[in-house]
């Protein structure tokens, strides 16, 4: 569903701020997969995410989702099969429009727009239902402003117009990170319950070892813009948070190590 | 009685000025200077397409599309080649002032001897009404000023209507929320640089359109007439949010119309006192300044008190 050919890209390329973000990422997501990116600040997982929904383009290689060559595509018309959630709550919903004219943006995703009534009928008696469905007592305040809500509701409400129109592809960006740890298990609850009932092929990007252990199939642990460890299959059932825990020690032990041996080697040679 | 009657008819005229500066404050939240030039631009093609006898709806319209152009190219100058909004607006309105003055030939053109939209109004007024003036509570009107009245307030209540029906569309409510969330309607394939082009053309046309009407009320198109006219936009929607108290689509569109009614009788009283019309722009900005800064202070002395009860 998701075929990554060695992408990399290069933030302020030839200037003091260059950022190596990318280099040289393959990846292939076959379809209904559910895939976990783990790594520390800076590793490239959440720069891997936006180079697959085309907030940059990348600077080489290619990415295919459902067969579709979208490398040169913009982030918008990539939206047709990408849907997304970002990790500010803030992000995926407009605050001063109401709930049920954000879910008739989402109905639209991707699609052409035209001159025909964004809010009918046919829409919100589904979406009540639906929203019903979460327990948080917004279905009867679908004409209330989404900027009135708390995040981690607005955060739920972003999966739900993410996924409202079954996406090829569901990026979910740390979208738990901002959330106080109640509403960030009910989010995760309902990712869970979302994507095992449309079997959607995502590639969610976590800090949370819990997560990255319960959820999913299968684990890329990125490190300096390259995949490290690829966990599937028994591998991956076997796995305990310790077990990641200890991985990423062993990535800090070599980056120390390579911190002290190039100071060692300058205090030497220069 | 006919300086009131004149107040509202401006006021109701500006509205529409008021309803594009409401577009691109409110909605797309980026002041656009281009106003300043686009509504002299409306007027200058409109009157010098009066003047070589061209039908006075034909010419509105086709001062209307002016406007519409040059919303579109700070649209782009913004977009496409990333300059910034207020940048964008400043060099479409300067470049506005040169292509205003081509387009009418001089700086100034007349339109007392012209068909226009206002003396079609004046004629089918004294039509309808039959009678030179009529009685309105003991006050005579003459009939052609009750027509333009008319007229304006007709104007003013379509195009706002048209624009409440198109920001509920699928794509209006697009618009609506680049304004508001740019990164969240662009996950969801809105082209967001093609929705500020759009809106920055509607906003203009509006602006524009206003223009047109105001040339052939006041019976001239100047080069100067835009100077400060974004300012009294922004005045007009400020009052208007004041007046409705709401943010949503249907008060705030309302509002604007009312604001710019409101602002120019305040106006048109202020002059009848004696104030120096020289000092009418600074007046205009230092009200605009009051209105956008006392909210925000209002708030804070509300907050220090609360807290020094405490």
């Amino acid at each position: 569903m998701l075929k990554i050919q060695s992408i990399r890209k290069t933030f302020n390329p030839d200037t003091v701020n260059e950022v190596r973000a990318l280099q040289g990422v393959d990846l292939t997501i076959e379809p209904g997969a559910f895939v976990v990116v783990l790594g520390m600040n800076g590793s490239g997982k959440s720069t891997l995410l936006n180079a697959v929904a085309g907030t940059f383009l990348v600077d080489e290689g290619t990415i295919h989702i459902a067969g579709t060559n979208v490398t040169r595509w913009p982030e918008h018309r990539r939206a047709k099969l990408i849907g997304r959630v970002f990790q500010n709550p803030f992000s995926g919903t407009a605050p001063g429009m109401s709930i049920a004219e954000n879910f008739a943006l989402a109905t639209h995703r991707g699609k052409p727009r035209g001159l025909g009534w964004a809010l009918s009928r046919n829409l919100l008696n589904p979406l009540r239902d639906r929203i019903a469905s979460l327990k948080m007592g917004l279905e009867n305040r679908l004409d209330n402003a989404i900027g009135s809500l708390s995040g981690g509701q607005r955060q739920a409400l972003t999966l739900l117009m993410a996924t409202w129109l079954k996406p090829d592809l569901l990026l979910l960006d740390e979208h738990t990170a901002a959330l106080d740890p109640k509403s960030a298990d009910q989010v995760i609850a309902l990712t869970n319950e979302v994507i095992n009932r449309d079997k959607l092929t995502t590639l969610m990007v976590t800090h949370s070892m819990q997560q990255a252990v319960s959820l999913g199939e299968r684990i890329i642990m990125m490190d300096r813009g390259r995949v490290l460890h690829d966990l599937q299959g028994p591998d991956k059932k076997r796995l305990h948070p310790q077990d990641l825990i200890d991985r990423f020690d062993q990535i800090r032990r070599r980056e120390q190590l390579d911190e002290s041996a190039a100071a060692m080697l300058r205090a030497t040679y220069i | 009685m006919t300086l009131l009657l004149g107040a509202l008819t401006i006021g109701l005229i500006l509205s529409l000025l008021a309803l594009g500066v409401m577009i691109s404050f409110r909605i797309f939240k980026m002041p656009d200077i281009t106003t300043d030039g686009s509504i002299t631009l409306g007027a200058s093609i409109a009157a010098i397409l009066l003047v070589q006898g061209v039908d006075p709806w034909a010419a509105t319209a086709a001062g209307a599309l002016g406007g519409m152009l040059a919303g579109a190219i700070t649209g782009i100058l913004h977009t496409k080649f990333k300059i910034n909004a207020l940048l964008a607006g400043i060099l479409v309105m300067t470049a506005l002032y040169s292509v205003n003055l081509h387009v009418m030939g001089r700086s100034n053109i007349p339109l007392m001897q012209a068909r226009t939209l206002t003396s079609h109004a004046e004629e089918f007024g004294g039509k309808l009404i039959g009678a030179k003036s009529l009685n309105v509570y003991g006050w005579p009107v003459t009939a052609s000023d009750a027509a333009l009245l008319v007229f304006a307030l007709m104007a003013a209540a379509v195009m706002g209507g048209i624009l409440y029906m198109f920001f509920r569309t699928q794509i209006g409510t697009a618009m609506r929320a680049t304004g508001d969330n740019p990164q969240m309607i662009r996950a969801l394939g809105g082209n967001v640089e093609g929705y500020v082009i759009m809106g920055l053309a509607l906003s203009n046309g509006l602006v524009a359109l206003s223009g047109a009407l105001l040339a052939q009320y006041q019976g001239f198109a100047d080069a100067q007439m835009g100077i400060g006219m974004i300012v009294w936009g922004l005045a007009s929607v400020i009052i208007g949010e004041a007046l409705t108290g709401g943010r949503s689509l249907g008060l705030t569109i309302i509002g604007a119309i009312m604001g710019s009614i409101l602002f120019r009788l305040l106006v048109a009283i202020a002059l009848r006192w004696g104030l120096n019309p020289n000092d009418l722009k600074l007046i205009t900005a230092l009200f605009v300044f009051a209105a956008l800064v006392l909210p925000g202070l209002i708030n804070k002395i509300k907050r220090k008190t609360t807290n020094s009860h405490q």
